[in-house]
């Protein structure tokens, strides 16, 4: 009646239900319907688990530090995630009866959270180089969560909280289990636009909330472009002040950024500024006189402006102030410098260009004048002591790049073409362009986002591992605070999965029932995730 | 300095777009029939703005639709009122301002239904507006007209322009659809529905109460059709109490609640609690334990459906009752030996059309003898079946040709139709889709002008499959307030989706600022952004 299943995960309910059937009493049976309720995403690496539940008692259930971990109560990161998945676990405030005692064999009393290494980091940033990855032993009467430093217990945390289930008399209960975790792909990330449409702080906060339950790591802020200059610059304050839809009212403050770089700090989330140039910089014009190019129409001026202007030095000297400032509002060790999508139009109307164009040799290659803007950006970003990463476009220029440059492969033909040559010349590359959340269409399309294998381009073994991750893209032309959390959940959970579990999770079928759980838990958490297909929520969404 | 002709000109022109702009500013969506408007502006304070019956008016205080039509559209008007002092005018001294309402016809205890008469007159002038109206229900549409005419200047100060407005709608029947059994709405999501079809002028709320996926409708008479049939007998289920609820918000709105109890296909969940009712599949000899549509066979069915289109008559006031009557597969009826046996008895042949259209005529006479009118969908129609003439055609199918052929032959068999063919919401897109729903001409298709007038409007369709709380407001709004245009406001004066986008883009941000949250058209901002999640 003990035994312990040690199934294969990909048929592990399956096995179950067979299980199920010979091997218990009705009693069993029960349990097994309750166990079947729980559904982990994104799939652990390696887990084993059983039919023997422990009842979870709100009143007495902790989460506590293991006496040998290196992270005690100051921790503050902890402390704070210890209450989150409590919350979580338990609902805010619920409270049931006494009425459970003696159904269940055991209680579980605690989960003792042990982190390892000599440095638990309560105190720093999460990093591409972060060790995620988490051992977690459910058994009676403690669970043990084991994990190297706080970034893989933040990662085992939301694990556990999904082994927990609720049964019919509302009690809070968990099976014993066993679970060895890490991700497939170190880099795992949202975009979020704040540019073509303002979104408020909380919407960015609660997105962060929903990452961090589908074990996504990174916040890549698309936060400037042509629409609008939101991020408020200490060093430039007429950046926002003309760029920005409103001064006032739809600007990012320092401390608000602040505010979303330690809330995703705390869920273990990087924050990845984008501030994208020489192209979609529209905005940036409004607040700094001269950085744009004029447009020409024939002999003079036609009043509009195109990109950046590459060939006076006020250019750089403003780019080199401002990326200091930007370098030390962001703590993350990468800055996203964009470069795509230029238009040459604008420069090749303007004769002082063409006159560089001349003087430098460029003869009508306008290709060779954004490498000569990026280049020079480039080397202005490494000054700072940052990483950066670029869209392929800079790449596919030919520009130089500093060795630990990120590629990131946006453009939906002839992918695995550009992975190829992008880990062929020894850059690392993270991919999006299969994942732009914001191409919507009527039916199930997380299907499509979770059948693709980002590895599936010719190269060599060295070569895939220069692919660090992915992007789900959720850009704003049609998005905003009304719509943009409906929209990425859960559809943005279904690339969380492809870029954490195994290559071989593709199984699109129990996919879906999984799934099906994961969102009605985020819904139950407050996050307004949209329904798959036909069916219901135990606990719908009442937030409107 | 010296302006030369051409600086001059563009100077001119500046003034003309900045003027159109400022016009935009105070549009109203629905374009009405007839409005002119000048600059000359009347200040208004929220503490002295009253809302007052015309002596003259057949309604009068006590009148339960406009005394709370009167309380909603104050705070509609001034969403930052908290009362108290507040904001006062420091340019002037404070003015009073009335609208004086004038209704010729009470209504005020009835409901809205088909022959309900939405007209309205409204005056903008110094100090007041009068508002005039056959019925409540248009005094209602005047209220909304005149909240959209109310604009905050730079100071937040309020305003209201010299306006006036002949308005009625081109179509009597607007409808929108919600969907309540692939998913279970909430009844806050319904109800905010209501309050945001009241800010487009729809007036029908088309209730797709149960399908096959679950029976929300918890009836008196056969409880079991819900404790069985719901997704849950107590948390995803509509009681009495609830179903009174939404009928009794959406009069006050003005909008009509039409149920659809969709039959014989789409019926799954009925059969959970009401045994025998559907018709049992059969594999080769033996049944297979699959069950199809309600079985048309059985003396017991028309027994059920009596008493239960008895009881949902006397629930839901409107006259029209929507019985569907669409996608019936036929595969589980030919398989019974049963079914088989009564199509032989009644010389149907293997033309499992008779069969149907044998079933659909029993419930239209039910319903007929309940002395409601029935609405069903197009199937019905193609199946030839002998119905009342009364009855509407409601077309869902198609692409532009079809239904237009199709409301061709409709309207030539002289019934009259409701067109949702390209109304259908729920498929959504990438980009601004909103254009499609916008361009419909519900009335261009090939018949006379006495065909064109048996369109007796149309219906927005938000089906369920991939719908629920978490994203229906976005995916409704403002999407279904473009085909909201189409049904109301004269076609002509409508036909440029250019000149619409400004003004939807405008609406959008006033049903945010209502709490509505609605979806961006495109790239831009709202003064107020929504600040829910």
């Amino acid at each position: 009646r003990l035994a312990t299943l040690k199934v294969n995960v990909w048929t592990l309910l399956l096995t179950v239900t067979v299980c199920d059937g010979w091997l218990f009493d009705g009693f069993a049976a029960r349990r097994h319907s309750e166990s079947d309720e729980v559904a982990l995403w994104p799939l652990p690496q390696k887990f084993q688990t059983s039919v023997d539940a422990f009842r979870l008692s709100s009143a007495s259930f902790q989460i506590v530090h293991a006496k040998e971990s290196t992270a005690g109560p100051s921790c503050s990161l902890l402390q704070n995630a210890f209450r989150r998945y409590y919350s979580y676990i338990f609902g805010n405030g619920r409270k049931h009866g006494k009425n459970l005692e003696n159904v269940f064999d055991a209680d579980l009393a605690e989960l003792q959270v042990q982190i390892t290494s000599a440095d638990p980091e309560c105190d720093g940033y999460p990093s591409l180089k972060s060790d995620e990855s988490y051992q977690l032993e459910v058994n009676q009467p403690t669970a043990v969560l084991k994990a190297a430093s706080v970034w893989g217990a933040l990662r085992g945390l939301e694990t556990f909280s999904q082994l927990v289930y609720e049964d019919d008399y509302g009690g809070q209960n968990i099976n014993k289990t066993s679970i060895s975790d890490f991700p497939r792909f170190a880099h795992r990330g949202i975009l979020l636009d704040s540019s073509r449409h303002y979104l408020p702080l909380k919407v960015i906060l609660a997105n962060l909330e929903a990452m961090a339950m589908n074990k996504f790591n990174v916040f890549h802020w698309h936060i400037v472009d042509d629409q609008s200059f939101p991020f408020q610059s200490r060093t430039f304050p007429d950046l926002s002040h003309k760029g920005a839809y409103h001064p006032y009212t739809h600007v990012y403050t320092p401390a608000d950024v602040k505010m979303v770089i330690e809330f995703a700090r705390m869920r273990g989330i990087r924050v990845l500024a984008e501030f994208d140039s020489p192209g979609h910089t529209f905005s940036w014009g409004k607040g700094q006189t001269g950085l744009l190019t004029p447009c020409f129409s024939g002999s003079s001026p036609s009043g509009t402006f195109g990109p950046v202007n590459p060939i006076l030095n006020s250019t750089y000297d403003f780019m080199t102030r401002f990326f200091k400032e930007v370098s030390t509002v962001f703590p993350d060790a990468y800055i996203h410098l964009g470069g795509d999508e230029v238009d040459f139009s604008c420069w090749k109307s303007n004769p002082d260009i063409q006159k560089f164009m001349d003087q430098q040799g460029f003869g009508q290659d306008y290709r060779k004048l954004e490498s000569y803007y990026i280049q020079r950006l480039l080397d202005i970003v490494s000054t700072t002591n940052k990483g950066y990463m670029v869209w392929q476009e800079v790449f596919d220029n030919g520009v130089k790049l500093k060795g630990d440059t990120v590629v990131e492969v946006w453009m939906n033909n002839n992918v695995d073409k550009e992975l190829q040559n992008v880990t062929g010349s020894g850059f690392t590359a993270i991919l999006s362009a299969p994942w732009y959340l914001d191409y919507i269409s009527y039916g199930q399309d997380w299907k499509k986002y979770y059948t693709v294998e980002p590895l599936n381009f010719e190269g060599t073994a060295e070569q895939k591992k220069l692919v660090i991750g992915g992007e789900a893209c959720l850009w704003g032309e049609y998005v905003d605070a009304t719509n943009l959390t409906p929209r990425l959940w859960p559809r943005a959970s279904a690339v969380g999965e492809r870029l954490w579990s195994d290559e071989n999770v593709k199984d699109v079928g129990s996919a879906y029932d999984r799934l099906v759980k994961h969102r009605c838990r985020m819904v139950r958490r407050g996050i307004p995730a949209e329904p798959l297909y036909i069916g219901f929520c135990p606990h719908e969404y009442s937030g409107n | 300095m010296f302006l030369t002709e051409t600086k001059r000109f563009h100077f001119l022109l500046l003034l003309i777009i900045l003027h159109s702009e400022v016009e935009q500013a105070y549009a109203v969506w629905p374009m009405p029939q007839q409005m002119s408007q000048s600059t000359d502006r009347y200040p208004i304070n929220p503490q002295l703005l009253a809302f007052s019956y015309a002596r003259d008016s057949a309604a009068q205080s006590g009148c339960s639709v406009l005394d709370a039509a009167f309380e909603r559209y104050f705070n509609l008007i001034f969403p930052d009122f908290v009362g108290g002092t507040g904001l006062s005018n420091i340019w002037s001294e404070p003015k009073p301002f009335t609208v004086s309402v004038k209704v010729k016809n009470g209504e005020c205890d009835g409901f809205p239904d088909e022959g309900s008469n939405e007209s309205y007159n409204l005056s903008v002038s110094a100090g007041q507006a009068v508002l005039k109206a056959e019925s409540v229900w248009g005094a209602l549409r005047g209220l909304e007209s005149f909240s959209q005419l109310v604009y905050q200047d730079d100071y937040n100060l309020y305003f209201v322009n010299k306006t006036e407005i002949e308005d009625f709608p081109r179509f009597q029947f607007r409808g929108l659809l919600l969907d309540t059994s692939r998913h279970y709405l909430p009844m806050p999501a319904i109800l905010k529905t209501l309050d945001a079809m009241a800010y487009s002028k729809f007036n029908v709320f088309h209730w797709h109460i149960v399908d096959d996926p679950s029976f929300p409708y918890q009836s008196r008479n056969y409880p079991d059709l819900s404790s069985k049939g719901a997704f849950h007998p107590m948390t995803h289920i509509y009681t009495q109490s609830d179903v009174k609820r939404v009928i009794y918000h959406a009069r006050l709105r003005g909008i009509r609640v039409v149920p659809e109890f969709d039959s014989p296909g789409h019926t799954q969940s009925w059969g959970k609690g009401q045994p025998d009712l559907l018709t049992s599949c059969y594999k080769g000899k033996v049944p297979s334990g699959t069950f199809g549509p309600v079985n048309p066979t059985l003396s017991s069915t028309y027994q059920f459906l009596n008493g239960l289109f008895k009881e949902v008559t006397s629930v839901f006031p409107d006259s029209y009752l929507h019985l569907g009557g669409d996608e019936v597969d036929f595969t589980c009826w030919r398989s019974n030996p049963n079914v088989q046996a009564f199509m032989a008895k009644m010389g149907f042949g293997s033309d499992y059309t008779k069969l149907e259209s044998y079933y659909m005529e029993n419930i239209v006479n039910i319903t007929a003898a309940l002395n409601k009118t029935s609405i069903v969908w197009q199937d019905v129609f193609d199946y030839r079946e002998r119905i009342p003439m009364d009855t509407v055609l409601e077309i869902w199918k198609g692409v532009p040709a079809d239904y237009r052929a199709e409301l061709g032959r409709i309207t030539l068999a002289g019934y009259r139709v409701l067109l949702s063919a390209p109304w259908y919401i729920n498929h959504i897109s990438y980009g601004q889709d909103w254009r499609n729903a916008y361009t419909v001409q519900p009335q261009n298709f090939s018949g006379t002008e006495q065909q064109k007038k048996l369109v007796i409007g149309g219906e927005v369709c938000m089906w369920g499959e991939y719908v629920d709380a978490t994203n229906l407001t976005p995916r409704l709004w403002p999407r279904a307030s473009a085909a909201a245009e189409r049904l109301w406001s004269d076609e002509e004066k409508t036909s440029s989706v250019d000149k619409a986008f400004p003004r939807l883009e405008d609406f959008r941000c006033t049903l945010i600022r209502r709490g509505i949250q609605a979806e961006p058209l495109f790239v831009g901002h709202c003064k107020h952004e929504y600040s829910g999640l």
